[in-house]
């Protein structure tokens, strides 16, 4: 088994029988794909909301929820699965640091990502069945491929499978 | 001018003077508060990736505390003490004479958060006053967490233009030497790319090395 590491706006998609995952999840949100029937699991690290927070014409697609998360599915696609037996889990979207009210809206970017991304999988008609968000912590997870399980591990907490 | 990879050597010179003013004011703070001879060394200032970024102070995984404020004002950007947990624990004692394991006590981290506060409020008032601006800090917040979480959120406007940071780091030793062996003290500045063009204007140096 091999795991694939996705970093800070990347994406990935891996099969049976690997995993994939990423670190040190803050106020970003990790965004999983899972085709069960073909064993086939994606993942998607998204740090801004919209891609009307981009300044300039060339930007990461894979950093804003709403273009990040439709190229996820069609990578999936192109990967053998089967869109209407795609399932979402999403971790992440902390707020990493309290800096009072009156301050920048982007300081609570980590709510603001989870909302997105929820927006982005309902427009693709794509359920959501687990999700581990918000908090103030750091979260490390990993999708895998065998069982579609994605385990969320953070400094000082228990691992949990969701 | 943007957070460009391509930024001349000239400015990047130019930003380095800038960590040696700022960061030269923290130490001395932090020297009168310890009573030992603090020293600041300016280790970097360079564009780098994201991803880059985080190998840098120790891997997304690695523990840091974090004290983090955010500046608006004549220029923008973000500032963070970043401090791996055994040089956390050194400066504690030297603060404190008491010894901390991993788990941090209240008071323990309330001496983190409160250097932090200090170190980075004397950064920016030198700051302030080399570029003539007037910089407002934001309350400043601690966390001890994955440095991945810590740095991604605190590269979210950055991200706006780009997947590259200018980051501008001092490393700080304390009696000549570094907190550990690892030496796992930093002082970033993260300015918001449009800020850096102001702080070129401010200086008089934006058309520098223009045809």
């Amino acid at each position: 088994m091999a795991t694939v590491r996705v970093g800070i706006a990347e994406s990935g998609v891996v099969l049976n029988p690997n995993s994939i995952s990423t670190l040190g999840l803050g106020s970003c949100v990790g965004v999983t794909l899972y085709d069960e029937r073909r064993k086939i699991g994606g993942m998607v690290h998204v740090m801004l909301p919209s891609t009307e927070l981009a300044k300039g014409e060339n930007f990461n697609r894979s950093k804003f929820a709403d273009s990040a998360v439709p190229d996820l599915l069609n990578q999936m696609i192109k990967s053998g699965a089967d869109q209407r037996r795609l399932v979402a889990k999403l971790a992440g979207g902390a707020q990493m640091f309290n800096l009072g009210n009156g301050t920048d809206p982007l300081l609570k970017i980590g709510a603001r990502n989870v909302e997105a991304c929820k927006k982005a999988l309902a427009a693709l008609k794509i359920t959501i069945v687990a999700e581990d968000t918000g908090g103030s912590w750091g979260r490390t997870v990993e999708l895998f491929c065998e069982t579609g399980l994605l385990e969320v591990r953070a400094i000082g907490r228990t691992k949990t499978h969701i | 001018m943007t957070a460009d990879p391509m930024m001349s050597d000239f400015h990047l010179d130019v930003l380095k003077e800038i960590s040696n003013i700022g960061a030269g004011n923290a130490a001395t703070s932090l020297s009168t508060l310890l009573g030992k001879a603090v020293d600041m060394k300016v280790s970097r200032v360079s564009p780098m990736p994201f991803n880059k970024i985080t190998d840098y102070v120790g891997g997304a995984e690695c523990t840091i505390l974090t004290v983090f404020v955010r500046i608006e004002g004549g220029i923008s950007g973000n500032m963070l003490f970043v401090i791996k947990i055994p040089d956390a624990q050194t400066l504690i004692r030297h603060m404190t004479g008491k010894t901390e394991d991993e788990g941090f006590s209240e008071m323990g981290l309330s001496v983190i958060h409160e250097v932090g506060n200090i170190m980075i409020g004397s950064y920016i008032t030198a700051l302030s006053d080399f570029l003539g601006f007037e910089l407002n800090p934001s309350v400043p917040s601690l966390a001890m967490d994955m440095a991945g979480a810590i740095l991604a959120f605190s590269l979210s406007e950055i991200g706006r233009s780009g997947d590259t940071a200018i980051v501008i780091d001092g490393a700080l030793s304390v009696d000549g030497g570094p907190l550990s062996e690892e030496g796992g003290s930093h002082i970033f500045l993260l300015p918001d790319p449009e800020s850096f063009g102001t702080i070129f204007q401010a200086l008089g140096v934006a058309h520098h090395g223009d045809r």
